[in-house]
């Protein structure tokens, strides 16, 4: 990235995004960028927590949703004019429940965007850093929290529309999402926020907090006896990466006019984690580039080959793990080096940990 | 109706007992989380189906020896392909072994059909039997004696066969292991291929109670995960007394509730447990550092 | 790494990348090609997933009505070209696709669907559009979009009927289980208001999360509360498990007759027909149904798919829907959607069902009610039906007790 002059690069990238891209692209294929985009902002927050941090989560989904539902809930009580969500009609629910009230209100629909991901993630990590469960317990768990969230979701028909989830979504402040300067003006929005989250998590890396958080990820007991608290440092990095996931579930909702628990279970929380491991989870503009790449090669392999798509997708996966294990931006980017461990030098409880 | 539950519970907990048997060899021992363990025991279930053309109602107990050795060799051959490369950095195998549960999954169907195939239970396995206020089905006795003969066998693999004992060296110190003349790199091969079979054993044993289909990996591999950590890394102990803890769990909570609640409360009981024990239950003692 | 590898696996991203930038659709609207000799039709279900067990045969027997039509000369002397969409079991997926169909491969009408998420996923793209779906599942009712096409039954033509039948057998005590998503809950909504109004009583009501294979607690429970009957509106996997449970336990459907909305012939072999024989289902059509519109499609699909392959329901909806939009094109003389919905008004088929007709008020088919009974040999034999078409009524507006359900 110094190589190339990074501020340089970034502004340029800036720009094609702006105002070159929407000219080039028709309608169709601007919404799905901006979907791409959205799993690009989750893959900046993976790069830090993961990539940076070590945590393998595989439950983005699930702060994914908060953020998204948290907006959707704003744009379906601002659709519905003062009445009732489509939703609760079918589902015989006859007044507002309580817990939606509030998200009539923008500012407090938009503040729990950030902040109800941002909280769970804090009471989970605190909960399990402190205990030092990490590598391979902390995936599991976060997985499992993906599960079970979903569970959930899909149990309260009433109150978050089932498996349904929130649809038929039109207007996002003002813009009608149906028309084709409201999805454009949404797509910028959504190019506005990656950047800026972009710009922040590169400040991040870049701090003191960023090499600490890198020093915990190659030796968190040294750093323990150097006196500093791996399950803050783990816990904050956690919760970055949960807003972060919360914000681009949130924009998701107006770029794609759906939030439903599809998008938020294992298999989407895994997909969110793929486009990181093969843009390189160590190089956020790796993470960025793979997101994109990634769920853009399901578009297009799934539209070449509907009936055996999977297939590719598999072993795309399979390719990048073998040949490019730090992802696309391994394969360039030489300096830094991880440490090769060998499992034969290698005890239980390491392997364990890791 | 509660020493029903308790029953069910226990015959629940040994289907979790089956289907994370597996994983505590691949998982617990090597450090591989094998997110195609759901595809091995898919590829048991679908060996019952194939065994059915020749050994008709018997295909269950025909099947398990024939589905152990499938398992195995899928295993085996993911080892030796792909997993080999992949020592100690366990959670690149989950992404790895992801790609080869989807092509495992649309092989599936390409092979056999999207829609479920029928496996028939044999005569000896139908119905069931009523003791003590107590209803048992013949196919949940199997189940549980199949998971109790899994659990001994392993038992003692581990601790009266050589190979075993090996095995055992390799997952406590490996160096040491390695340079007191275990080769290693075999040990992992045949650790791979019992945890692979145990899944295969376990499709079999499923086909008795649930569907035939493509999808059925994905239903089973989260329980199956969370048993082998809640027990422990690698812990035969551990994973017993999970999934049966996991199973009467369960039972009751969706006894005075309902299920979707019991897979919630499933999964907040194994977080707070993990404060107490973040290790699991059981914990391999070691001198190591980190 | 090789330098090699490394460096040929840089060259194929940089490809990719150029192939992302080079590959952007048109533009503006052009490469419609309705025109020319064929007529693109979209087929959009899930092929991938955890629904694809279901709708692979849906999408199977369409492409069949597809060919059989072509066969036959084709629409206004054209033939028809399916461009099919894999849409993954994931409802956000199924707008992108139909959208993809819609702007990108121009396509006349789609056909595809199943889960009530995957279609009101879908609706606002059609809506927005102004395109045409046609949706091949029976499903909860309480909607009619002006560019949908219901050939499944609503409510009133499968679920009321089964109750109906009930009632009429003299079962009082009813247990609901169900897989928790919206067509059970808003189902077991209406079940409820039906029960209080018919002197029938509901004495338990139980959820299960998709893809649930764990019945032994739930079975317990219906044991334990000795309804006379159950109705099931379980989906897909779980049907097995739950099916394979309850014989296990020993309760026949002699005791505890099941009346299930979502188990047709295809999940009859998934379950294994010795777990279900003599329990209910209630449909619009069975392999067995008789009529010379039926042995054709049987025999056509066993044809070309297989001798031990199956016929279903949903199957057959989605069957009907080729060919009654087929109808209204030809009537229309055009594959303009407005001319084709004004076209397909009171169109009437006889197709494997029976007579179908499109009612010109919410685009719903009548549809004979069917209660049938499962055989030892798999297939369905019917029991009762409705004697003729009923009227599609998806907000129950016939029913008294049904007021202040929607």
């Amino acid at each position: 990235m110094r190589r190339f002059g990074g501020p340089a690069l970034f502004v340029a990238a800036l720009l094609v995004m702006t105002l070159v891209v929407p000219n080039v692209l028709g309608p169709f294929r601007l919404q799905l960028l901006g979907k791409y985009l959205c799993f690009a902002i989750v893959a900046v927050g993976i790069a830090i927590a993961w990539g940076r941090g070590g945590m393998l989560t595989l439950g983005q989904g699930v702060f994914f949703g908060l953020g998204g539902y948290a907006m959707g809930m704003y744009l379906k009580l601002a659709d519905a004019g003062g009445g009732l969500p489509d939703f609760m009609v079918w589902s015989g629910v006859d007044s507002l429940p309580l817990v939606w009230k509030p998200f009539a209100n923008p500012a407090f629909a938009l503040a729990m965007v950030v902040l109800l991901p941002t909280a769970v993630a804090v009471l989970l990590g605190l909960l399990v850093f402190r205990q030092r469960v990490r590598g391979a317990y902390f995936a599991v768990l976060s997985q499992a929290l993906a599960a079970a969230f979903v569970i959930l979701l899909v149990g309260q028909q009433g109150l978050t529309g089932g498996t349904n989830g929130l649809t038929n979504i039109q207007f996002f402040f003002g813009l009608d999402l149906y028309e084709e300067s409201g999805q454009r003006l949404v797509y910028l929005v959504t190019v506005g926020v990656l950047a800026v989250v972009f710009v922040l998590a590169w400040q991040l890396k870049e701090s003191r907090f960023g090499k600490l958080l890198v020093a915990i990820r190659d030796g968190e007991d040294r750093v323990r006896y150097l006196g500093y608290d791996p399950a803050v440092v783990k816990t904050v990095a956690f919760a970055f990466s949960a807003a972060l996931a919360g914000i681009a579930g949130a924009l998701f909702v107006p770029v794609v006019g759906i939030m439903s628990p599809a998008e938020l279970g294992i298999v989407p929380s895994l997909a969110m984690l793929i486009g990181v491991a093969i843009g390189g989870r160590y190089s956020l503009v790796g993470a960025v580039v793979g997101a994109v790449l990634y769920n853009y090669a399901e578009t297009s392999l799934s539209e070449a080959w509907p009936s055996g798509w999977k297939y590719l997708v598999g072993a795309l996966f399979i390719a990048v793990m073998v040949w490019a294990p730090r992802g696309l931006a391994g394969l360039d980017l030489k300096k830094i080096e991880i440490k090769k461990i060998d499992i034969r030098k290698l005890d239980l409880k390491k392997v364990a940990r890791r | 109706m509660i020493a029903n539950q308790f029953v069910t519970g226990l015959s629940i907990g040994a289907v979790l007992l089956l289907i994370a048997l597996g994983l505590t060899f691949t998982f617990g021992q090597m450090g591989v989380i094998n997110m195609a363990h759901g595809e091995f025991i898919m590829a048991g279930a679908y060996t019952t189906y194939l065994v059915q053309s020749f050994a008709g109602t018997q295909a269950v107990a025909v099947a398990l020896p024939i589905a152990f050795v499938v398992g195995g060799v899928m295993g085996l051959v993911l080892e030796r392909l792909l997993v080999r490369r992949f020592y100690g950095r366990p959670l690149d195998t989950l992404l790895l072994t992801w790609g080869v549960s989807l092509i495992l999954q649309q092989a599936a169907i390409d092979l056999f059909g999207a829609p479920n195939v029928q496996v028939s239970a044999p005569g000896w396995l139908r119905g069931g039997f009523h003791a003590a206020g107590v209803d048992i089905a013949y196919n949940r006795l199997f189940i549980m004696a199949l998971a109790a003969a899994g659990v001994a066998g392993i038992w003692l693999y581990l601790t009266r066969l050589s190979a075993g004992r090996r095995m055992r060296a390799v997952m406590q110190n490996r160096q040491l292991a390695a340079i007191s003349g275990v080769a290693t790199d075999r040990v992992d091969q045949l650790t791979f291929f019992i945890g692979s079979g145990l899944a295969g054993l376990a499709g079999v044993a499923l086909t008795l109670i649930g569907p035939v289909g493509p999808q059925i990996g994905t239903y089973y591999i989260v329980d199956a995960f969370l048993v082998v950590v809640a027990g422990g890394l690698g812990q035969l102990k551990g994973a017993v007394v999970a999934a049966v803890a996991l199973g009467l769990l369960n039972s009751y909570v969706e006894l005075w509730t309902n299920a979707s609640l019991a897979k919630v409360v499933a999964f907040a009981v194994i977080v707070a447990f993990l404060q107490v024990r973040p290790q699991g239950l059981f914990v391999l003692r070691s001198r190591a550092l980190s | 790494m090789a330098p090699l590898a490394r460096r040929g696996l840089f060259a194929l991203a940089t490809l990719t990348l150029l192939a992302l930038a080079g590959c952007s659709e048109p533009a503006k609207g052009d490469s419609g090609s309705s025109s020319g000799d064929t007529i693109k039709v979209g087929i959009l279900h899930s092929l991938s997933g955890t629904m694809s067990i279901s709708e692979v045969t849906v999408q199977k027997s369409e492409l069949m009505a597809i060919d059989e039509i072509n066969a036959a000369g084709g629409v206004l002397g054209k033939k028809l070209e399916p461009v099919v969409e894999d849409g993954a079991s994931d409802w956000p997926t199924f707008a992108e696709k139909a959208q993809k169909l819609i702007s990108k491969d121009k396509v006349a009408t789609v056909f595809g669907g199943w889960t009530s998420a995957s279609r009101k996923a879908m609706l606002p793209v059609f809506e927005r559009n102004k395109a045409l779906l046609w949706y091949p599942v029976q499903y909860e009712g309480l909607e009619s979009s002006p560019y949908i096409f219901y050939t499944g039954a609503t409510t009133n033509q499968q679920i009321i009927p089964g109750l109906d039948y009930l009632k009429q057998q003299g079962k009082k005590k009813i247990f609901l289980v169900g897989s928790d998503y919206v067509f059970p809950r808003t189902a077991n909504k209406e079940i409820k208001a039906y029960a209080a109004a018919n002197g029938m009583e509901i004495i338990g009501e139980e959820y299960t999360p998709l893809g649930h294979t764990e019945y032994s607690t739930l079975v317990n429970k219906l044991a334990a509360a000795k309804p006379d009957a159950v109705f099931n509106t379980l989906n897909g996997d779980s049907n097995v498990a739950f099916f394979k449970e309850l014989k296990n336990k020993g309760i026949s459907a002699d005791t505890m007759p099941t009346v299930s909305v979502s188990v047709a012939e295809e999940e009859v072999v998934g379950i294994g027909k010795e777990n279900i024989a003599g329990h209910l289902v209630a449909w619009n059509y069975y392999q067995t149904t008789s009529g010379a519109a039926n042995d054709k499609f049987v025999a056509a699909f066993k044809a070309k798919y297989g001798a031990d392959k199956v016929t279903s329901d949903p199957m057959e909806a989605g069957y009907n829907a080729v060919y009654l939009w087929a109808e209204a094109v030809k009537k229309a003389g055009s594959t303009d959607v407005e001319k084709v919905k004004a076209a397909a008004k009171g169109i009437s088929l006889d197709l494997p069902e029976g007579k179908v007709t499109i009612d010109g008020d919410n685009q719903h088919v009548y549809k004979t009610a069917r209660i049938g009974i499962i055989r030892p040999d798999g297939q369905i034999k019917e029991v009762w039906n409705s004697g003729q078409p009923i009227k599609p009524d998806p907000y129950l507006k016939g029913y008294d007790w049904a007021k202040g359900l929607s």
